[in-house]
């Protein structure tokens, strides 16, 4: 059973960091479609 | 052997000359339209059957036999507006696009409807039916068999079958399927069933929801997938004993085990099913991630059309040239297509592994299963794991190196 807990908590772990690094690596949709002169943030 | 081999190409030559003859559709009379279409097109589109298109989708105009600027209609510029739009419809339009989407260009497909009742009918339909069917198999083989006893008498002693880091890969890939499972049903029903159910504003949040774990927890599936491949691919090969296993049914519904390595046959299947449709839903599940970044589906018909699989019976033209949004739509339905077919699968590894067999579930539990379950269920594991304790004595009770 401990091993099923652990592996549940590195589910969540995964899914949480990837959920930050994907957000970095400049692939959202804002980065690949918007052209310079396109300024959603602000 | 050679003979057998023109014969066959011979066969198929002439069916997809009948084939070709058949599908030849009779060149319509469009003069009293002017070539535009007529009456019978339009109803034959409404009859669903097949309409060549190309005397719409090579009408776009030519702007190089435009008329000068000053003589009547010049300022059009060779095409007519119809002719722009018709361009625009058969993607031949030369546009420009102030924004950089790989995408952006193409301003009218008309794949999305074929994907959206196909995604909201049939589809559907067939993951109820596979999904349902399964689950009252099942149901019937339990009524009928019901649970496969340990036939020995249980030793007490125990045998270590996977070590902590195999059962953690397994529920990392079990648990993160589970959830993908889930919240991908959630995706694809919504709009036919949860929305009428509690609502937009509830089946927003939901879906949102549902986004964000599908999308993050893919990773853990396809992190434990590699790790799975690495750890067991070893032992999941085929050999002879597999056969012998398969001759045997598993024994399922006869008396005595055949006898089994580390998996059996039935588990090889259950293995290479995951691997195989596993990395399949991966990839798509990538190019639904990465929209518009990964495209495969044009290419792969073109292939599947270079080796002749289309002229088999049932199959059709399969398109070769796919706008970027027909490749997402393709990406999808084969995403969602797979996985409900290894959901299916998985739903009798569940069973097997619980309820279906007595000390099954301890392999994957603590990871120790009874002596006497293995010595049924995988006879020759459990010789392999004594020979190798007899080679190497957990308490070595000489000082001496075994050299």
């Amino acid at each position: 059973m401990k091993a099923m807990f652990i592996a549940f908590a590195a589910i969540a772990v995964i899914a949480v960091g990837s959920n930050l690094i994907l957000g970095q690596v400049g692939f959202s949709s804002q980065d690949r479609a918007a052209g310079s002169a396109v300024r959603l943030d602000d | 052997m050679l003979r057998a081999l023109i014969a066959l190409m011979l066969t198929l030559s002439f069916f997809s000359v009948a084939q070709a003859q058949e599908a030849e559709t009779p060149v319509s009379d469009r003069s009293a339209t002017g070539g535009a279409q007529t009456l019978e097109d339009i109803l034959a589109r409404q009859r669903g059957e097949e309409v060549d298109n190309s005397f719409r989708s090579e009408s776009i105009g030519d702007p190089d036999s435009a008329a000068g600027l000053a003589n009547q209609l010049g300022t059009l510029g060779g095409a007519s507006d119809p002719e722009l739009w018709r361009a625009l419809r058969f993607g031949e339009a030369n546009i420009t696009a102030s924004n950089n989407g790989p995408a952006a260009t193409t301003l009218v497909q008309d794949g999305g409807m074929r994907w959206l009742t196909f995604r909201q009918g049939p589809l559907i339909s067939f993951a109820g039916y596979l999904l349902g069917g399964t689950l009252l198999l099942l149901l019937i083989f339990f009524l009928v068999r019901g649970r496969i006893r340990i036939d020995g008498e249980k030793t007490g002693r125990k045998i270590e079958r996977f070590k902590a880091i195999e059962r953690i890969a397994h529920w990392m890939l079990a648990g993160s399927f589970i959830v993908l499972g889930l919240t991908g049903i959630i995706t694809l029903i919504g709009r036919k069933f949860l929305i009428p159910l509690f609502g937009h504003d509830a089946f927003a949040t939901l879906a949102i929801g549902s986004k964000w774990v599908h999308n993050n927890v893919s990773w853990a599936f396809m992190i434990a997938l590699v790790m799975i491949f690495v750890m067991w691919v070893i032992h999941n090969l085929p050999d002879r004993t597999d056969l012998h296993w398969l001759r045997k049914g598993g024994g399922i519904f006869s008396k005595g085990h055949p006898p089994a390595k580390k998996f059996n046959a039935g588990q090889k299947l259950i293995f290479w099913s995951v691997i195989v449709l596993g990395t399949s839903i991966s990839v798509t599940g990538l190019a639904l991630l990465f929209p518009f970044e990964i495209n495969m589906f044009a290419a792969t018909f073109s292939k599947l059309q270079a080796i002749g699989i289309t002229h088999l019976p049932g199959m059709g033209e399969l398109p070769t040239t796919l706008a970027p949004h027909e490749e997402m739509q393709y990406a999808q339905l084969w995403h969602a297509l797979v996985s409900f077919v290894l959901i299916a699968i998985i739903f009798a590894h569940i069973y097997i592994g619980t309820v279906g067999m007595e000390g099954a579930y301890d392999a994957m539990g603590s990871g120790e299963v009874e002596e006497q379950w293995a010595r049924e269920h995988h006879s020759l594991w459990v010789d392999e794991v004594k020979a190798k304790e007899v080679e190497t004595p957990k308490a070595p009770e000489s000082a001496t190196p075994a050299e």
